[in-house]
């Protein structure tokens, strides 16, 4: 993700995500038409799905919020130069210790067992991507294969939790007890209605807010803080880090805790948040969104920030769509998904080269 | 003894496609680019497969049009990470996405069934092959287990034998392990570094391409929506058990194969000593031991050098 010093900024930090947003889209839209539907009109029906009516808006904000937090788990070890594809396993840990937390203590007061089950999230999604930090710091295992195991084993671990030991007594569904009311984090629509501010019954929450100073904490740690440069500076060169006295197996670990802590503060949205239960398999693919989210963001919070809204956007909107055509699954929201990360990670150069080649054509002519 | 034969043999039909997607993974990885895509060409494959072998009513036909799937998804990771230099882990997990996103899709759209296609019907399949001796087989358990089994599983058997000799004795198998270990070498001796490793996708995305189409045409006989449920890294996960080497791997291919035979046996059944296992974990077994070999606590397993390394020619 290097940036060619022959195209001006604008161009690397809009130009380039919009174009690779247009080809995903295109290609998408190619797949719309081949299955004979109108990919223009099913776009239509996206966006005034996502955005058209107040309670698109906020689905489509209560999405955005968990994709916030994946996306900045995900660039919080691509500032590092680690590729953390943990984090769906890593949220659905921390989803653990949200759950055990809520059944013990949610007789206690909101401001009580609402901060309590925030620090279990931290702790038990910073603990998931701990080990694989640990064996990649000190023992060289790659970091990518580790997580995605951790990603199986984390699945294999909570369906037997769920099945055998939290299930509901006397329910057939893997699914825990609803948590009483104090655990929950109210609803935006609670929150403005005493204020004489009427917002239609979405799952958008409290989280949101919580999500957005989590941005501005990560813009002003990674660029404005001694931790943030020394992580950078991993991230860039460990060879030159570990020269300049930077003790990088210490950050490569402490990197790993913050990203997979991040992680899993999706699931109190989801969780504290919407569900206020646990259900198996709720992380249902939120952590790999984190990584298209990270990667078209360029790792910056205002980048993740309009790029986990666009996602928000595919997946309200892409369920819209799903009720009006019904041919089109929320799994064409998978294969956009796919593409986006196809795109923007890895096919950087597929337009890259040819822009700066005519940027530099265009300078000299001036 | 009856149930020795059984897990054995449901061993040996679990194997067969973790085997074949593992020497996939073995041409790819060594000829240095990651293939996290395993998943995803066999996918493709599987789905190619099932549509192709309903129309033609041929599981030949099918077997060729998964062969045909998985190369071009190959090709797809070939141009990505090898023409673009891109990343090549993010390459194979898009893919997978994109693979796991759009087969249910075309599968909804084209016969209206769900994400699945139709249930393929005997002719279609590929069944046990009637050998001369099949009487004989009838009465044993422990022949029927190393002879009642379909052409593709025998086809994975000899597969292994000649994938071990390409690599190890062969012209090409040289290149390739140079390529993977050492690109600007190999580049300076003469060898077409980008050549090779297209070469390597192309044979590891057939590879997947027969494994895909195993667990439709001698599984399933229908594609399902993401059928091949971790089997691609489960195979990655045995090429690093067995150190990027065939045999080490397949023999990490039978051990998981194995545990997933004796999970469903071992059910509910009171062990000695330990009591009942939940299957969860032994379903977990093979990514904790793939975790704790590549931490080095079973011996190193050391990757090819080049492995995810873009080639960038010297000037």
């Amino acid at each position: 993700m290097s940036q060619p010093a022959n195209m001006p900024r604008w161009a690397s930090l809009w130009l380039m995500p919009l174009l690779n947003l247009f080809a995903a889209l295109f290609v998408s839209g190619l797949v719309i038409a081949l299955i004979g539907e109108d990919p223009v009109e099913c776009l239509k029906l996206m966006i005034n799905g996502a955005f058209g009516y107040p309670e698109g808006i906020g689905y489509t904000l209560f999405y955005t919020t968990s994709f916030i937090f994946t996306g900045l788990a995900v660039a919080a070890a691509f500032h590092a130069g680690l590729f953390n594809i943990g984090g769906e396993g890593q949220m659905y840990l921390a989803g653990l210790g949200v759950t055990l937390v809520c059944l013990q203590f949610d007789y206690l007061p909101a401001y009580v067992v609402i901060p309590l089950a925030m620090l279990a999230a931290i702790l038990f999604g910073g603990a998931w991507a701990l080990v694989p930090g640990y064996l990649q710091a000190k023992r060289g295992s790659h970091i990518v294969v580790t997580t995605i195991m951790f990603n199986f084993i984390a699945s294999s671990l909570m369906t037997w939790l769920l099945v055998d030991k939290l299930r509901m007594e006397g329910s057939q569904t893997p699914a825990t007890r609803e948590f009483a009311q104090n655990a929950w984090v109210p609803m935006l629509h609670e929150l403005f209605a005493p204020l004489g501010v009427e917002l239609p019954n979405t799952p958008l929450n409290a989280s949101f807010f919580l999500a957005l100073m989590a941005l501005v904490l990560f813009y002003l740690v990674v660029w404005h803080s001694p931790k943030g440069f020394v992580t950078r500076t991993v991230g860039l060169n460990e060879k030159a880090a570990r020269y300049a006295g930077i003790p990088v197996d210490k950050v490569i670990i402490a990197v790993m805790c913050v990203s997979g802590a991040l992680a899993g503060l999706a699931a109190i949205n989801e969780l504290l948040g919407s569900t206020h239960r646990m259900n198996m398999g709720f992380t249902n693919g939120i952590g790999f969104v984190g990584i298209a989210v990270a990667l078209m963001g360029r790792n910056h919070p205002v980048g993740i920030l309009l790029s986990a809204l666009l996602f928000g956007a595919l997946t309200q909107g892409g369920l819209d769509l799903s009720f009006e055509k019904p041919a089109i699954t929320r799994e064409m929201i998978i294969f956009t998904q796919g593409l986006i990360i196809l795109f923007c990670g890895a096919l950087e150069n597929l337009f890259q080269t040819p822009l700066s080649a005519a940027f530099k054509r265009m300078l000299k002519n001036q | 003894m009856d149930m020795i034969f059984s897990v054995l043999d449901a061993t040996l039909r679990v194997s067969t496609p973790l085997v074949l997607a593992a020497l996939a993974g073995l041409f790819s990885e060594r000829s240095g680019v990651v293939d996290l895509a395993l998943e995803g060409k066999m996918l493709a494959a599987a789905f190619a497969a099932a549509c192709v072998a309903y129309i033609a009513q041929s599981p030949w036909v099918g077997l060729g049009a998964g062969i045909a799937a998985g190369m071009a998804v190959a090709m797809l990771h070939g141009v990505v990470s090898i023409t673009y230099n891109g990343n090549q882990l993010i390459s194979g997990v898009a893919i997978n996405m994109m693979v796991s996103g759009v087969t249910p899709v075309l599968a909804l759209a084209w016969f209206q069934q769900g994400g699945r296609t139709p249930t393929l019907s005997d002719e279609a399949r590929f069944t046990a092959i009637d050998l001369p001796f099949a009487d004989a087989i009838a009465h044993s358990p422990a022949l029927k287990t190393f002879f009642g089994h379909n052409i593709l599983v025998y086809l994975a058997l000899l597969l292994i034998f000649v994938v071990s000799w390409v690599v190890y004795k062969s012209r090409f198998g040289l290149r390739l392990r140079a390529v993977g270990e050492n690109p600007h070498a190999a580049d300076a001796a003469g060898i077409s570094v980008k050549g090779v490793r297209y070469m390597a996708q192309a044979i590891g995305g057939a590879l997947c391409g027969v494994a895909g189409a195993y667990l439709v045409l001698a599984q399933t006989g229908a594609f399902i929506q993401d059928m091949t449920a971790g089997k691609g890294y489960l195979a990655l996960a045995a090429l690093i058990f067995g150190k990027w080497r065939p045999w080490s791997a397949v023999l990490g291919c039978l051990i998981f194969a194995f545990t997933d035979a004796i999970q469903i046996r071992l059910q509910g059944v009171e062990l000695p000593l330990i009591g009942s296992i939940p299957d969860a974990f032994i379903q977990a077994l093979p990514y904790v031991l793939t975790v704790v070999l590549l931490a080095g606590f079973m011996g190193r397993a050391v990757a090819p050098k080049a492995i995810g390394v873009p080639f960038v020619k010297s000037r």
